[in-house]
């Protein structure tokens, strides 16, 4: 090993792994962990009514309290927050693999096939994204198909938009022409040089692209033309827990935090350094 | 300049395609049949309703083929007709045009407040990076921006409202009751404009035209004034066309939370009422406010920097 491995190779681990970044993926993980084992290991249905224990405040029996119904908050809280996770990954991830193959495709094949979806996707940027998924609430309101497809057809667009500007980048560089003269298939140049390239942006993308999803899922169940109660989701529970707010003030922030908590360590683990 | 203007217009043209097209099929999609529904909402359901569905249906063309109907509902659209709300029965446009006041005192003073906080912050962090004003803006941007507007505003609510008792919690008319959402929007707007200006800011301090300013001698404020300001209020301002959509989507739920009687109160309700005609009017009404702001700042950009752009 040369001086020069020595030295690079910490420097560049050091780089990605910047104190906010850690904070944040540890937060997710916790969060993570929160959303896949609570469900499991709390074995309260998120919808059983104890009246006898309404609003009791988080201690003995119920570890975080019970709401207006006496419904175990953690239970409540560990559903909601694997609903919100859930929904934002579905949500995401459908709109990521068409955005970023279609960005391949149009950045590898141009012409027509490029100027169509360039022009798809001006139209349906037209509209701010949250009045396009309130239009196609109408269709079926409190329901999450209308919701989830709105919101993936908003989201396809920066992912399909920023795939195609880096690929074409990507695709004119001259290491690109050499391997396709040596005969390498149009397959392993996408994913052996492309994929690389544009791998990091589209990972903040994605988180981007998450936490948008998480707080327009928690902000339309709020203002109620999102899913609808008993499911236990945050914003809605905020809403239906508001009114109770002078005897348990502790219980309307709860969902609140875990929404905050939820951003927040998507925004840290994927943001740049302080330039 | 005239580009800037003509890919507006046509975007405008395109919101009110992309909104007439899909609450055209909104009512068709809706269960029942749409003659017997108008019919039984003007005459009453009696035993004649089936001749009365056929005379509407006449009437207003419901028998003839889709992409005909919906040539006559682009037309009236174009003439600006946007029919009666199935709620109210009052004409969409008398309605919008009381809604219109509300929503811009909220967007525009939301608008100005984010500009009084975001942007001299901004300057104050770009000038001394890494400072205690630099590192505290960046907490509190990080902060607010993982605070989705609902919940920032219930936050608002219950410090200034129920804890202090400063400002009513809802309502509309004075400006005290515009205090705190238009607060709510201007706090999450700042969030981004805080930090976009100390960017742009920094990046000024770092040229070799600001060195030379100071060298020759001028005092610190004209430097700021006269070299610092305009150059970094370029970045600032054509930030504005994207903060644009964080606004009128904080709009329409900021006015839910607060009971302002607005635009995007109206389509938030239409939404669950189902009155198709209010939710079209309304979500044209946001579409038009949007791309109206969006041209304002293409405008701004252009006066600040009259270089002509590649694009």
């Amino acid at each position: 090993m040369s001086i020069a491995d020595a030295t690079l190779v910490p420097l560049a681990q050091r780089a990605w792994f910047t104190p906010s970044r850690r904070a944040g993926l540890v937060l997710l993980g916790l969060l993570a962990a929160f959303a896949l084992l609570g469900p499991l290991l709390v074995s309260v249905d998120p919808t059983d009514q104890d009246f006898a224990a309404s609003l009791a405040p988080p201690g003995s029996d119920y570890w975080l309290g019970a709401d207006h119904y006496g419904r175990s908050m953690l239970a409540r809280l560990a559903y909601g927050a694997r609903l919100s996770f859930g929904m934002a990954l579905l949500t995401v991830a459908t709109a990521a693999l068409p955005g970023i193959l279609l960005g391949l495709l149009a950045a590898w094949r141009g012409g027509w096939l490029e100027r169509g979806l360039d022009l798809v996707s001006t139209v349906l940027l037209a509209l701010p994204g949250l009045l396009l998924v309130l239009i196609l609430l109408a269709f079926a309101p409190g329901t999450f198909g209308p919701l989830y497809l709105g919101l993936a057809l908003t989201l396809w667009i920066e992912f399909y938009r920023v795939t195609r500007v880096t690929a074409a980048g990507v695709l004119k560089q001259p290491h690109v022409e050499a391997t396709r003269l040596l005969g390498f298939g149009t397959g392993y140049i996408l994913r052996r040089l492309v994929l690389p390239e544009i791998a990091p942006i589209l990972i903040t993308l994605s988180a981007f692209a998450m936490s948008t999803a998480i707080i327009a899922i928690s902000t339309l169940s709020a203002i109620s033309v999102g899913l609808r109660p008993p499911t236990p989701e945050l914003g809605a529970m905020i809403v239906e827990l508001l009114p109770y707010y002078a005897e348990a003030p502790l219980h309307v922030l709860m969902p609140g935090i875990l929404i905050f908590l939820l951003v927040l360590g998507l925004q840290l683990a994927t943001r740049s350094d302080v330039r | 300049m005239k580009r800037l203007v003509l890919a507006r217009l046509l975007q405008a043209g395109l919101v009110v395609l992309v909104v007439g097209i899909l609450c055209f099929v909104l009512v068709r999609a809706l269960p029942g049949d749409p003659a017997m529904r108008i019919a039984a909402g003007r005459y009453g359901p009696d035993a004649n309703i089936t001749e009365a569905a056929e005379v509407v249906r006449r009437e207003l063309g419901l028998d003839q083929p889709a992409l005909v109907q919906l040539g006559a509902s682009m037309g009236q659209l174009a003439r600006l007709d946007l029919g009666h709300s199935v709620v109210t029965g009052v004409p969409i446009t008398r309605e919008l045009r009381i809604q219109l006041g509300a929503t811009l005192w909220l967007s525009g003073s939301a608008l100005v407040l984010s500009l009084l906080l975001g942007p001299p912050l901004g300057l104050l962090a770009g000038l001394r990076r890494g400072g205690w004003v630099d590192n505290a803006s960046l907490g509190g941007a990080i902060v607010l921006r993982s605070l989705p507007p609902f919940v920032l505003g219930l936050l608002l609510i219950l410090v200034f409202a129920m804890l202090l008792g400063l400002f009513p919690p809802a309502g509309y008319g004075t400006w005290r009751d515009l205090a705190l959402p238009a607060l709510t929007l201007a706090l999450g707007l700042a969030a981004v404009s805080s930090r976009v200006a100390r960017d742009a800011v920094a990046a000024v301090a770092r040229t070799p035209y600001l060195a030379f300013a100071r060298l020759k001698g001028l005092p610190e404020a004209v430097v700021v004034r006269r070299h610092v300001l305009r150059n970094a209020a370029i970045p600032v301002v054509s930030y504005l066309a994207l903060q644009a959509i964080y606004l009128i989507e904080g709009v329409v739920v900021v006015e839910t939370l607060f009971g302002i009687p607005g635009i995007g109160h109206a389509l938030v309700h239409a939404v669950i009422a189902r009155d198709v005609p209010m939710v079209q009017g309304t979500a044209l009404a946001m579409g038009l406010l949007f791309v109206v702001i969006a041209m304002a700042v293409d405008l701004a950009c252009h006066w600040l920097d009259p270089r002509p752009k590649r694009a």
